[in-house]
């Protein structure tokens, strides 16, 4: 389905939705979130797949967010993520903290439809700890007299339960006549689609054709089973990087990092970036 | 910090040290073989260091998660963990805002859980990369008492394990802007190995919030060679100046970031 605004695309989302999404390296639909913004979403549960950006922090900082899975947030050569770490210290989010691997996993239990998904490692660590929901087992099929009987049995490993999204929301380079989109092989957005309920793509453009009719193109292609709706966002994914297409926008996020250190500059950023924005599109 | 204004300066960074110290760790012959490493966020340091390792004539394959163009992986950032799940990472890097004595990492915050005093990004996949590679070089310029400390506040990804639980290594080594230590998971303790210009065991000591083990006559670590310091210069900076123009233009000069 092609929504006509990132605005209607933003208007699926309801209150309350566990919301997945790339971080900066790979394919955020920041369009989308400053649509989420202007809408005015409220107690969003954000997942990080693996880790979480420039997306997370507006979101946060805007008040929409009530919960943040992942694996770290952080602005990457702008150092921390201001307004993440401002409402962590308010206690205003509750931040569940994971580890790479244990978010693809999840998904990944998800895409197959499965209730759990095994991960070595984490045995010992504080994520473990602070994560009731993970469970560690002995391996059902370790060789048997091992002798080896720690703190919990003979090989122990971690399981991880499904995680089902309610929307991942990405941005893609293209979509096609029959709803496919395409984003080369930034494949973690393909797994996101996979395990959600529902995927909402910003694309940069839409071509004529069939992706999965092409031999090139279909390695890089979501179909279109997976994808709920789409909307054009033209850098979509700005301040983020797009592909070949354009490169990461240092000097905007920069910016942002050091107006956002403070609630004030934060308000004044958003008024400028986010509903200005709206205002002026709105005008045109 | 002393960038060079022509060919002929001969003075040695900082940075360059670390990195000739890590390409030397990088190719202990004691420790298991680096055929594949992989260079996350952690530092350019590293990166050079892998790229000196390479570019000396070593057959290893570079994995660099970081860099502006192009990519090591077709499947997704997941790809990384399946590779490394399987062992088919050697030598991964990881760092800290907090390193105990006993190698435990915590890249998530100080305080209280989840980090309510200060605040790090997170844990990335520390807590899957530490036990899954059979290696790892932690790299923490910063050496000071507030990072090294006898026990972090929250561990993000342990230095070692009890027996049973599966893990194919830890740290070899943790380098900092002072001085390499090796780690010794045996005794899960760190000893000084090597000592940067102008640092002696007290002034380590003074710096350095756990104890270590100090024997004997610790010697300075040393400089680049001739032909590794030209290395840096040359093909090192050019591979490294897309992805890190901004330390290639503090260590090697402004011409670096034009390259």
């Amino acid at each position: 389905m092609m929504l006509p605004s990132v605005d209607a695309l933003a208007a699926q989302v309801p209150d309350g939705a566990l919301v997945a999404m790339p971080p900066d390296n790979s394919l955020p639909s920041v369009a989308l979130a400053k649509a989420l913004i202007r809408k005015g979403a409220r107690n969003l549960r954000l997942l990080g797949v693996p880790v979480s950006g420039f997306a997370t922090d507006i979101l946060v900082g805007a008040g929409c967010v009530a919960e943040i899975e992942t694996s770290a947030v952080s602005l990457g050569e702008a150092g921390f993520a201001p307004r993440f770490t401002a409402a962590l210290k308010a206690g205003s989010v509750v931040v569940r903290d994971a580890t790479c691997p244990a978010i693809h996993s999840m998904l990944q239990a998800a895409e197959k439809g499965i209730p759990f998904m095994p991960l070595r490692g984490i045995i010992g660590s504080d994520i473990l700890a602070n994560r009731p929901d993970w469970k560690v087992i002995p391996n059902p099929f370790a060789p048997a007299a091992e002798g080896q009987d720690g703190q919990y049995g003979a090989d122990p490993i971690v399981l991880l339960p499904a995680k089902q999204p309610d929307f991942a929301v990405f941005h893609a380079a293209l979509a096609d006549s029959e709803g496919n989109v395409w984003l080369g092989r930034r494949r973690e957005c393909a797994t996101i689609a996979h395990a959600s309920k529902a995927a909402l793509v910003t694309v940069e453009r839409v071509v004529d054709g069939n992706f999965l009719e092409d031999e090139r193109m279909a390695p890089g292609a979501i179909s279109a089973t997976y994808i709920t709706a789409t909307a054009i966002a033209e850098r979509g994914a700005r301040p983020a990087a797009l592909l070949d297409e354009y490169g990461f926008d240092q000097a905007y996020v920069s910016d942002y990092a050091r107006a956002a250190k403070t609630e004030d500059g934060f308000r004044a950023w958003l008024d400028r970036e986010v509903f200005g924005t709206a205002q002026k599109v709105a005008a045109e | 910090m002393s960038p060079s204004v022509s060919g002929l300066d001969t003075a040695i960074a900082p940075e360059e040290r670390i990195a000739a110290a890590l390409a030397r760790l990088i190719l202990d012959p004691d420790a298991p073989p680096a055929r594949h490493i992989a260079v996350g966020a952690a530092s350019p340091i590293p990166a050079a260091a892998c790229w000196l390792v390479k570019l000396m004539g070593h057959p290893v394959r570079l994995s660099l998660l970081h860099k502006r163009s192009g990519n090591p992986f077709t499947e997704g950032t997941r790809e990384l963990f399946d590779l490394t799940g399987q062992g088919r990472i050697d030598l991964f890097f990881l760092g800290g805002g907090q390193i105990d004595g006993q190698a435990n990492l915590n890249l998530v915050g100080t305080g209280e859980w989840p980090g309510r005093a200060v605040r790090f990004p997170g844990s990335f996949g520390s807590a899957f990369m530490y036990f899954m590679t059979p290696r790892t070089i932690l790299f923490r310029e910063e050496h000071s008492p507030r990072v090294l400390v006898e026990k972090v506040d929250n561990i993000s990804a342990p230095g070692v394990s009890p027996p049973g639980v599966f893990r194919r290594g830890t740290a070899q080594a943790l380098v900092t802007g002072k001085c390499v230590f090796r780690f010794h998971p045996d005794r899960a303790r760190f000893s000084l190995e090597s000592l940067h210009p102008g640092e002696t065991v007290d002034s380590v000591r003074d710096a350095t919030g756990f104890d270590f083990d100090a024997t004997g006559d610790i010697p300075a670590t040393p400089d680049p060679t001739e032909a590794e310091h030209a290395l840096l210069r040359g093909p090192v900076k050019a591979e490294m100046v897309e992805t890190y123009p901004d330390f290639c233009a503090r260590v090697w000069g402004s011409d670096a970031a034009a390259a």
